[in-house]
C-alpha cells in the first residue's frame, strides 16, 4: 500500500526557494563590522584560549611543565611521547577508561535519544489520556536537583546489587526531561498533522507511521537531542563518582581526577603531563561529533528550539 | 493493520470518529510507555525513597527509628548547609547575570548579519559546551596555579603578585568564571535559535518605520526571545544549586579554600560517603530540591507574569 502525502506537504518545498532571494536581499543591505567582529573577536578568544594551553602544554614532559611559560612550547616537544605514555600508564587503564565511556556513551544517551524520541513524538501528536500529567511531572523533573536522586538512588541500586556495576551509570542516564521537552516542541513543528492523518486514511500502522514518515522528519532533533545527552553522559562525573568503587569501571572523567588526585597522596607519583595529555584526548571525540554534525544540531535547534 | 469499520446505518454521523480518536489516544502511551517506566524507576522512586530515608534515624545504639521531622527540624538549624546554601545563592546572583548577558550579546551580534565569519564565531564559542567540566576544571585550575599555572607564569615573567585565584577569598569567583566559560556557548545557542525562528516580517516592518539597530533589538528581539531568556534563566538557577564537579575537582588544588560543605550538593555526598549519614544526608537533598524548585518556580512565575 502507497501512501499519498497530503497535497499541501508536497507544494511546500517549491515555496521555499522564493524565500531565499528576498532574505539574501536583506542581508546583504548590512554593512559588514569590524568593530563588532573585534569586539565578538575577544569571546572567542576567551572561549578557545583555554584549549589553545591544553594543547600546548599536552606537549610538554613533567619537567617541562613547571620550567616553561604557560602559552608557549617547551623546547623538549613531547606530544607523541606524552600520548604513547598516557595510553600505555599503568598497564594502559587510560584505554580502558574509553571504551567504558564510550560503552556509557553508546547504551546510555542512545537510550535516552530513543525514549525522547517517542514520548516526545507522543507528547505532540496523540492527545491520549494522562498527557497533561505526564507533561507536568516531566518537565517539573527537570528542576529536581541531582543530589535529591543520587543518593537515594545509590542506596537503592545498593539494594539491588547494582552498584560498582556499569548498569548503575547507564539505567539513570536513560531518562533526559530536556531531550523529552527538546523532541516534543520539534515534533510538533517539523510533523504536519495533515501528513499523520493522510497515513492513517491510507491504513498504515501507527509503528509504520513513525519509523517511515516521521523519523526522517525527526532526523535533525534526534541528532540534536543525541548530541545534548552524549554530553551529558560523556560529561557525567557525580553519578559514576557515587556509583562506582572499582577503577575498572571509571568513565575517563573519574579516571582523569584519580590521576589528578595522586599527586596529592602520600608517596603518589606525580603525573600532570599525563593528566593534561588525557583531558586532550578526552575531548577531541566530542569536539570531532559536534563539528561534523553542525549541519543537524544547528537546524535542530533552529527548528524546534525554545520557543513558548 | 488496521481498517477502520464503517459505521452501520443506525449510527449518527458523530458515532464515526470515535473509534479513531479512542485508538489515537491510547496508542500515545505506547510511545510515551518507555520513557515513563524508566523515569518511575530513576527520577520518582529514588525521590519517594528519599522521603522514606529521610523521617528515620539510624544509630548504632537503637538501630533504625521513626524520627518524624526530626531531621528536617536538624537541616534548618545547621549552619554547614546554610553556609553552603548562601555560597551557592551569592554565586547564582552573580554569576547568572553575567553568563547570560555575555551569551546575549554573541548571540545578537551573530545574528545581527555584521559579523565577518559568522559561522566561525558560532562554532568557536559554542565549543566549551563539549568539554567536560572534569577537563574544564583541571585545566582552568591548572592555569590557576602558581607552580606551572599562568598565574605564577605571569608573576615570574612580569615580576608582579596577582592574587591568587584559589584563595578563599577568590575561590568561589574563580569557579564562577569556570562554569561561566563552560556553558556561555551553549547558551548562546539556545538564545541564537530562537532568534532565528523570529519572523521576517517583524524586521522588514521596523525598517519601514526607520529603525535603529537598537530599537530593532529592543523592541523586536528582544521580546520575540523572551521564552528562551526564561528557560535559560531556569536551567542556570537549577544549575546553580546543584554546583558539585567544579569545587569537588578543585578541591585537591585548593585544599585550603573549598570544605566539604562548600556547596549543598558536596554537603550531601559528604554526610553520604564519608560520613555514612544516609538519612540526614537524604534530608538534606529533599529541602535542596524544594528550595530549588521554589527558586525555580518565582523565576518561572515572574517572567510570565510581566506577560500580561
Amino acid at each position: 500500500m502507497t501512501t499519498h502525502p497530503h497535497p499541501t506537504t508536497a507544494a511546500a518545498p517549491k515555496a521555499t526557494p522564493a524565500r531565499a532571494p528576498r532574505r539574501a536581499v536583506r542581508r546583504d543591505k548590512q554593512r559588514r563590522s569590524p568593530l563588532l567582529t573585534a569586539l565578538t573577536a575577544l569571546m572567542v578568544i576567551y572561549s578557545l584560549v583555554p584549549l589553545a594551553w591544553l594543547v600546548i602544554n599536552a606537549s610538554k614532559t613533567q619537567e617541562g611543565l613547571f620550567s616553561s611559560f604557560g602559552l608557549w612550547f617547551d623546547d623538549d616537544f613531547a606530544l607523541f611521547r606524552n600520548i604513547r605514555d598516557t595510553l600505555t600508564y599503568d598497564d594502559g587503564v587510560f584505554v580502558r577508561w574509553l571504551l567504558n565511556t564510550l560503552l556509557y556513551v553508546v547504551l546510555g544517551a542512545g537510550g535516552a535519544t530513543a525514549l525522547a524520541t517517542l514520548g516526545g513524538y507522543a507528547l505532540a501528536k496523540f492527545d491520549f489520556p494522562g498527557k497533561r500529567g505526564v507533561f507536568a511531572v516531566v518537565i517539573g523533573a527537570v528542576a529536581v536537583p541531582g543530589t535529591a536522586l543520587a543518593v537515594p538512588t545509590f542506596l537503592m541500586f545498593s539494594k539491588l546489587g547494582l552498584t560498582n556495576t556499569p548498569w548503575a551509570v547507564i539505567i539513570p542516564s536513560l531518562i533526559s526531561p530536556f531531550g523529552l521537552y527538546l523532541m516534543w516542541t520539534f515534533a510538533a513543528s517539523a510533523i504536519p498533522g495533515e501528513l499523520l492523518e493522510a497515513a492513517r486514511v491510507d491504513g498504515a500502522g501507527e509503528l509504520r507511521t513513525f519509523l517511515r514518515i516521521c523519523m526522517p522528519l525527526l532526523a535533525p532533533g534526534i541528532v540534536t537531542v543525541a548530541l545534548f545527552t552524549m554530553v551529558a553522559t560523556w560529561n557525567n562525573y557525580f553519578l559514576p563518582l557515587i556509583m562506582l568503587k572499582d577503577p575498572d569501571w571509571y568513565p575517563l572523567t573519574l579516571g582523569l581526577n584519580a590521576w589528578n588526585d595522586q599527586a596529592a597522596t602520600a608517596g603518589g607519583q606525580a603525573i600532570f603531563h599525563l593528566v593534561i595529555t588525557g583531558s586532550l584526548l578526552t575531548i577531541l571525540p566530542l569536539l570531532a561529533a559536534f563539528l561534523f554534525l553542525q549541519r543537524y544540531w544547528q537546524s535542530g535547534l533552529a527548528a524546534g528550539g525554545v520557543k513558548d | 493493520m488496521t481498517v477502520l469499520a464503517p459505521p452501520t446505518i443506525s449510527r449518527t454521523g458523530q458515532a464515526a470518529p470515535r473509534p479513531a480518536r479512542r485508538r489515537r489516544s491510547w496508542t500515545g502511551w505506547a510511545f510515551v510507555g518507555p520513557f515513563m517506566t524508566v523515569f518511575a524507576f530513576v527520577f520518582v522512586a529514588p525521590i519517594a525513597y528519599a522521603i522514606y530515608l529521610s523521617v528515620f534515624r539510624t544509630r548504632l545504639i537503637g538501630g533504625t527509628s521513626f524520627v518524624g521531622l526530626e531531621n528536617y527540624q536538624q537541616v534548618f538549624t545547621d549552619p554547614q548547609f546554610w553556609s553552603a546554601t548562601w555560597r551557592v545563592t551569592l554565586f547564582l546572583l552573580v554569576q547568572v547575570p553575567i553568563m547570560l548577558f555575555l551569551a546575549l550579546l554573541v548571540a545578537l551580534a551573530i545574528d545581527s548579519g555584521r559579523l565577518y565569519g559568522k559561522a566561525f564565531f558560532r562554532v568557536a564559542v559554542f565549543m566549551p559546551y563539549a568539554v567536560p567540566a572534569v577537563v574544564a576544571t583541571l585545566m582552568w585550575g591548572f592555569m590557576y596555579g602558581s607552580r606551572f599555572g599562568l598565574v605564577g607564569n605571569i608573576n615570574d615573567t612580569f615580576g608582579v603578585s596577582l592574587p591568587d585565584p584559589l584563595s578563599p577569598d577568590l575561590v568561589l569567583a574563580s569557579i564562577g568564571n569556570i562554569v561561566t566559560w563552560e556553558f556561555v556557548g551553549y547558551n548562546m545557542l539556545i538564545f541564537y535559535s530562537a532568534l532565528q525562528v523570529v519572523p521576517k516580517s517583524l524586521y522588514e516592518a521596523a525598517e519601514l518605520d526607520g529603525a535603529s539597530q537598537l530599537q530593532v533589538i529592543r523592541s523586536v528581539k528582544l521580546p520575540a526571545i523572551k521564552g528562551a531568556l526564561l528557560i535559560a534563566t531556569i536551567f542556570s538557577i537549577i544549575g546553580s544549586f546543584q554546583l558539585f564537579n567544579e569545587p569537588n575537582i578543585l578541591q585537591s588544588l585548593a585544599p585550603n579554600a573549598i570544605t566539604t560543605y562548600f556547596t549543598p550538593n558536596m554537603y550531601a555526598y559528604s554526610l553520604s560517603f564519608s560520613g555514612q549519614q544516609y538519612n540526614y544526608s537524604a534530608t538534606v537533598a529533599i529541602v535542596m530540591g524544594i528550595l530549588t524548585m521554589i527558586v525555580a518556580y518565582a523565576v518561572q512565575l515572574r517572567g510570565t507574569r510581566k506577560d500580561r
